[in-house]
């Protein structure tokens, strides 16, 4: 990352891993089981996430000297929601098939906590270019988190990968259905999600143990 | 020291302009964009009609409608009758396909008489009549077009919703679903409507059994399909009396 200074490449790759925001922050749980049932909703949610909270942040951190503390989440959540119904708008107008695919986010994006609390713990009180990084480093590694499970989970629960049939036709029984491989059903259902996060955070902290708090 | 941002009048103040600013902004974007979104849920609608009966770019497992460069031209030309039935009276309009099924609900619920849009396509020879259906799923509106012969056996069904969970009650407009319908009988032999049922557990996965008025669920969206089985037996038995006089 030659563009970017030893701490502004931080801001991008901590929240990959060591500060995920899944997975330590334990923020944006609820829509990381809400839609992770397949991996293109995962991915597309991805992507608008990485958008709305790279320009949201930036937005934050350009008004934090003029926000009155008193109503600051209001403000933020002002903003995220004008984001997000600009977007949604333009696109039914100009580009209708993606609105169609993206429009069960809209919802999900405004009440994403990682939007608010990325607003609140880092645009606040950093300059737009350090936020925007921010943003999109937290983005990522959502973004990162939500492919792993979506990618177990379709796999899994489906037997299919962004719609192929990776595991062979269940009805025809061709590939590993021949030999008696089923589909297992729940992990189609969100407690699974929950589950598949708990293993990735496991396996997280038991590669790297400073993240375990002390008890 | 207090900041300058901390008093009541300021806030006020910016909470006034803050509401002024975006107020506007939204107001004015959404009606300079209004005129291009209802032309592509017009276009939309002529899609999914001809989607209903057949006239599709389908591929293997994908379903894709006819482009919307053509899609006007095209349901002039499939599309041979628009009917408008309101009670006994049966008449034809141009714009029978942009009558909003939701609102016609809602008269139909305060009393008045429900205008039931009917399109009657042709393609290959062969006679569609394609309904537009309106229900509830889980989190929001769902709807669909069905597409019927002379004597309510489906020949085509196209669903969409509004936000349904993406990859449970969403998959309602997959392929593997919708196709599933095709062929289905809505009347029973003697003649009484019957519907279709979304079923679990109905022992017939590849839905080989074309007149036992289920097909296959999809597992983890039960309560979308139940919206679906609603919106078919409430929504398409008010046409049973129109295919009634066709027989005559």
């Amino acid at each position: 990352m030659g563009i970017l200074s030893k701490k502004d490449a931080g801001l991008i790759k901590d929240p990959l891993f060591d500060n995920n925001p899944i997975t330590i922050q334990v923020l944006g749980i609820c829509s990381a089981l809400a839609i992770t049932a397949e991996l293109k909703a995962s991915i597309v949610m991805s992507i608008s996430v990485i958008f709305v909270l790279g320009l949201g942040n930036v937005v934050i951190s350009l008004m934090r000297n003029i926000i009155p503390s008193k109503i600051r989440i209001i403000v933020q959540l002002i903003v995220v929601a004008t984001l997000v119904i600009i977007v949604d708008l333009v696109l039914k107008a100009f580009a209708y098939e993606l609105s169609k695919t993206l429009s069960v986010f809209v919802g999900l994006i405004i009440t994403n906590c990682i939007i608010m609390g990325r607003f609140e713990a880092f645009a606040l009180g950093n300059g737009p270019w350090k936020s925007f990084l921010d943003g999109i480093g937290n983005a990522l590694g959502y973004g990162l988190i939500l492919v792993i499970v979506g990618f177990f989970r379709e796999l899994l629960g489906s037997g299919t990968l962004l719609g192929f049939k990776v595991l062979g036709d269940p009805i025809e029984k061709t590939g590993l259905y021949s030999i008696g491989y089923e589909n297992n059903g729940f992990m189609l259902l969100s407690p699974m999600a929950l589950i598949v996060v708990g293993i990735i955070i496991w396996v997280q902290r038991s590669k790297n143990k400073t993240l375990i708090e002390e008890a | 020291m207090s900041k300058r941002t901390d008093s009541n009048g300021y806030t006020m103040i910016f909470a006034v302009v803050m509401v002024l600013i975006v107020g506007s902004l939204l107001a004015f974007l959404a009606s300079s964009l209004k005129p291009s979104i209802k032309e592509n849920e017009r276009i939309e609608k002529q899609q999914n009609i001809l989607y209903a009966m057949g006239v599709n770019e389908n591929d293997e497992s994908s379903a894709t409608f006819v482009s919307t460069d053509v899609a006007g031209e095209e349901f002039k030309k499939y599309i041979k009758k628009q009917l408008v039935i309101e009670g006994d009276k049966i008449s034809e309009s141009e714009d029978a396909y942009l009558i909003d099924v939701k609102k016609q609900k809602a008269n139909a619920k305060a009393g008045k008489t429900r205008k039931l849009p009917l399109f009657v396509g042709e393609k290959d020879g062969k006679t569609f009549y394609v309904a537009p259906i309106y229900g509830k799923g889980l989190w929001d509106a769902i709807w669909g077009y069905v597409a019927m012969d002379e004597n309510m056996v489906v020949q085509g069904a196209y669903f969409d919703h509004k936000g349904e969970t993406p990859g449970l009650g969403a998959n309602i407009k997959q392929r593997y679903f919708m196709d599933d319908f095709y062929g289905e009988h809505l009347l029973t032999e003697a003649g009484v409507f019957r519907g279709i049922t979304v079923a679990k557990g109905n022992n017939d996965p590849k839905n080989e059994d074309k007149t036992d008025y289920e097909v296959d669920a999809i597992a983890g969206s039960t309560i979308t399909g139940d919206g679906v089985t609603n919106m078919i037996k409430s929504d398409l038995a008010l046409y049973v009396p129109y295919f009634k006089t066709l027989k005559k």
